[in-house]
This record gives C-alpha cells, structure tokens and sequence, in this order.
C-alpha cells in the first residue's frame, strides 16, 4: 500500500485516497475548432511513461480535496507533492516538459 | 491424446538474421499467435519474435487462465467465440495436452441491476449463437455447491450466467505447446531482444533497433501489452493505452473442491481450482499506473473477504504467493487491434485485464492483418480510429474486474 502525503492533511494510506490519472490535462481551448482526432485525443489519449508521472489524486476519505503527485511507475516513489493548480515542481526529477497537454494551463 | 505436457526439446534459441518479412515484437501469448497464424495460415515462415525478456517471463504465465466468450456485443462475440472454438481445437493441433478443461464458467449476480446486466448478456450471447444461460439461486446451488447461496449474506447470490463452453487451461503448458509449434516452422525466437527504436522512412517502418543489434523488415507488429505506449512512442505516435498492475494469487495445493470457475465482478473476485490442486484467485485492477508487476495489499485483502464470503471455506486455505502483471487498459474494455499511422505497422493491444482467453482469435487476426495490410473482418472494429469517431466497444458490463 502505497504511503501518500496529502498535500493539506499530511501523511495517509492509500485507501484513503482515490486516483485521478494524469495531472495538468488541459480543456481545449478552441473546442469549437478543433478536429475529431484532437477531440478524440483530449477525451482518451492520457500519457502512459515509464518512470516519473505527474498525477491527480484526491483524499477522498479526508479532506476531499485534490492535489499533484510526481511518482515513479517504476519504483512507486513519491518525489514531490503540490497543490492542485500549481505547475509541477522545477526540481522533480525526470521533468521533460514532453506530451501533449503537459503544462498547458 | 496428445503428448507428453513437459517434452525435453522446447526451441532453438537463434541468433537474429539481418532481416526478415515479417517481425512480431513482443514474444507473450499473443505474439506468439500471431507468429503461428502467420506461419499456418498464411506461409510466412521467414519471421522473427523479440521478446525483451525469456518466453513465458510476463503475463503469459501471470493471468488465472480462465477461458470463455460471453461477452455483450457483437463484435466482442465475433472475435472472442472465432476464439473460444480455436481452444477447441488447438490441444489436438498442437498435439499437446496443456488441460484445456470446459469445466463452465459461473458469472454470478448479487443485485437487481446484476440480474438484469446478466439475463441481457445471456439473450445477447445467445443470438449471438453462444451457449449462454441463467441460473436461479437454487440451479446455482446445484451446479457449484460450495457457493453460500443464504439469503442474509451482505452480497447474496441472486442467480448466474452460465457458459458450459467455458473453462481454464494450463497457462504455463501453453506457453510451451505454441512455442515448440512457432519454432518448428522455422521462425527465430529471439529471447533476451528488447526493442530500442523504430525505423520510420517516409512514413513507414523499415525495421527496428534492439539489445541484439538492428534487424530490418516491412512489416512490424507490436503485441507488448502494458509496454505497447513506449513502443508507440518510439514510433511517434501514441495510444489511448493505461498500464496498470493486476494480481492474482494462489493457495496451497487442496483436494479438488470447486468443480467450475465462479466470477463475481461486483464482489471483485474470480477463482478457479487448477488440476493439480490450487485455487488460483484474480483481483481488479490496482488504481494507479505502474510498470512495476506488483500491487498494493489491500487489493487481494478486498479480494480474499469477498472470495471467503462467497465460499465459506476458503477461509481454511492459506495463501502460498502473490504476484501482478501489467495490463494494458484502453477506454471501453476493449482491444485495439489494427492499423497505425506509421505504413507497415500494425498494433496489437489493449486486452487489459482479459486477453489470455483471447490468444487464438487475436493472434489469427493479427497475423491477417501483418500478412495482408488489411484488417480482419472479425477486428476490423477494434481499430485505433474508433476513438476518434467514437464507435466505442464498450465491454465494461461484461469485463469489470473480472475480464
């Protein structure tokens, strides 16, 4: 069971929180012009890296409220912890500033 | 019958030609198949299979080995049953006993919104033309005794589909059976062979790098499962793939005592009794993307209460190990099985948590679709586009957790 540090509570099991696949997934901004396979890429495509992912989870048996993780899908280690809303920390590791949506704000 | 289920000579282990007419990357069940079928059913025999790691090492060998075909809609009956009835006939055609056994697979109820999910999926398998039926709560406790059938259980068992057709076979003798069999058509197994890039001219593929140095060919097919989105990657495109962990477990070797398989995908649970004696049990999916073939506790926790619940003794057997494999989730449940954007290419993934029962039928088409450069009839609808016209496949009912 992974260990997940709430970013307003602190420390807490998994079990109490609930995934929320990747982090930074911006709405189109020109939903109205863009094309069926760009739609159909916002709607299904998520990143999928070996190694560090920045993504959402929400601590729903707390305080319910979501938040930003950077874990390795390799080690399962948690290297940074941030608020929802704000971009992914400079200083975690393996930021690439690659794929679709990523930092798009 | 068949021969001996562990012979002394598996397959030659080659080293790799400079090219070949075709190239399955990726050496798992389906690869395998798919390397088969193009031998068998097309004449191609001048290919190669790239398996990073050793045959048998990844989720081969880590699925519950349950096989059937229920599934809701036409076009997953289509491909699932074109399968179900190679099963049939591939202990013969292998000449090969892996204990393929049609022991009848329970999906059981537990509430007004399953019973009516079930009766739907039987009548629709059905006209299908797949054995399909409902069974009361008492035909349930009939056919599988040791299902606690009371009324004041918290999840309480209000009827089943039943597909008689519907069974387990040994995963590991497989490995072995269709193996033996690709090697014997002189295609190369290429174990310990990780692909590192792919080679795209002008939009179409013209080989690939590995571990083992770079090997050409026109015709590439990644079947990688939960790797397929970095081999996408290398390729520049990318797939609306998720890898996540599935685990699974075992009990200690017990007399024979579940005479079928028994899956319950609101309780989150399927379990099987293997023919030398362990209850082989499966999990749902692990919430969180992972490459690394273990999970996190409380998944099998939530598991074994509901296994213990359904089948008051269980709770007598111990646990002997625990493992995960890593499966390719896509949207709707479905595979994506097809063309790419990249000429020559084609793509193999998205089974999730149910592709062993599919081997045969996906390794058929996609060894169709590498030899002709046109999709299968029976996979045709599972292709990459379908996510951006959106006629999704949407097997979520069928598969669950419990694929």
């Amino acid at each position: 069971m992974l260990l997940i540090a709430c970013a307003w509570c602190g420390p807490r099991d998994e079990v109490e929180f609930r995934y929320g696949g990747q982090a930074h997934v911006a709405w189109p901004t020109a939903e109205d012009a863009i094309s069926d396979a760009e739609w159909g890429a916002f709607l299904f495509i998520r990143d999928n890296p070996q190694g560090d992912f920045a993504e959402r989870w929400v601590h729903q048996h707390g305080c319910r409220r979501w938040f930003n993780v950077v874990r390795s899908t390799v080690t399962h280690e948690i290297s940074a912890v941030y608020p929802a809303g704000q971009s992914r920390p400079e200083s975690a590791p393996g930021r690439s500033g690659a794929g679709s949506g990523e930092g798009a704000r | 019958m068949a021969a001996d289920a562990n012979p002394q000579h598996l397959w030659r282990n080659p080293d790799p030609r400079p090219s070949y007419d075709a190239i399955v990357v990726g050496g798992g069940l389906h690869g395998l198949a798919t390397a088969y079928y193009l031998a068998r059913n097309h004449g191609l025999t001048n290919v190669a299979v790239l398996e990073k790691g050793w045959l048998g090492s990844g989720n081969a060998v880590r699925n519950t080995t349950i096989i059937r075909s229920n599934y809701l809609w036409e076009e997953s009956a289509g491909i699932y049953e074109h399968s179900l009835q190679l099963w049939e006939g591939l202990v013969d055609e292998l000449d090969h006993d892996f204990l393929f056994s049609q022991r009848g697979v329970l999906n059981l109820a537990h509430t007004l919104g399953d019973v009516r999910e079930g009766v739907r999926r039987a009548n629709a398998n059905r006209l299908s033309g797949i054995d399909a039926e409902w069974l009361t709560t008492e035909e349930v406790a009939d056919f599988c005794p040791i299902i606690d059938t009371s009324p004041g259980i918290r999840y309480p068992v209000l009827g089943a589909t039943l597909q008689r057709r519907g069974g387990i076979a040994r995963h590991d003798a497989f490995v072995f059976a269709i193996s033996r069999a690709v090697d014997a058509y002189g295609i190369d197994l290429l174990q310990g062979c990780e692909v590192t890039g792919i080679d795209v001219v002008g939009g179409r593929v013209t080989g690939v790098q590995t571990t083992r140095g770079p090997i050409a060919s026109t015709t590439v097919g990644l079947v990688a499962a939960g790797h397929s989105t970095v081999l996408a990657g290398l390729a520049g495109f990318r797939l609306p793939i998720q890898s996540h962990p599935l685990q699974a477990l075992v009990s200690e070797l017990l007399d024979q005592v579940l005479n079928c398989v028994v899956m319950s995908s609101a309780v989150h649970v399927y379990v099987s009794q293997a023919h030398k004696g362990e209850l082989v049990m499966g999990a749902g999916i692990d919430s969180y993307n992972s490459y690394a073939q273990r999970g996190s506790f409380h998944v099998i926790e939530h598991q074994m209460a509901a296994a213990v619940e359904l089948i008051p003794l269980f709770a007598r057997a111990h646990v002997l190990r625990t493992w995960a494999g890593i499966v390719d989730v896509s949207p709707d449940a479905s595979p994506i099985l097809g063309l790419t954007p990249v000429d020559g290419l084609t793509v193999n993934c998205g089974w999730g948590t149910g592709g062993w029962k599919a081997t045969p039928g996906s390794g058929w088409c996609m060894a169709h679709t590498m030899a002709t450069g046109v999709p299968h009839p029976l996979s045709a609808p599972f292709s990459l586009e379908r996510f951006e016209t959106g006629a999704l496949i949407d097997e979520h009912g069928a598969a669950a957790v419990a694929h």
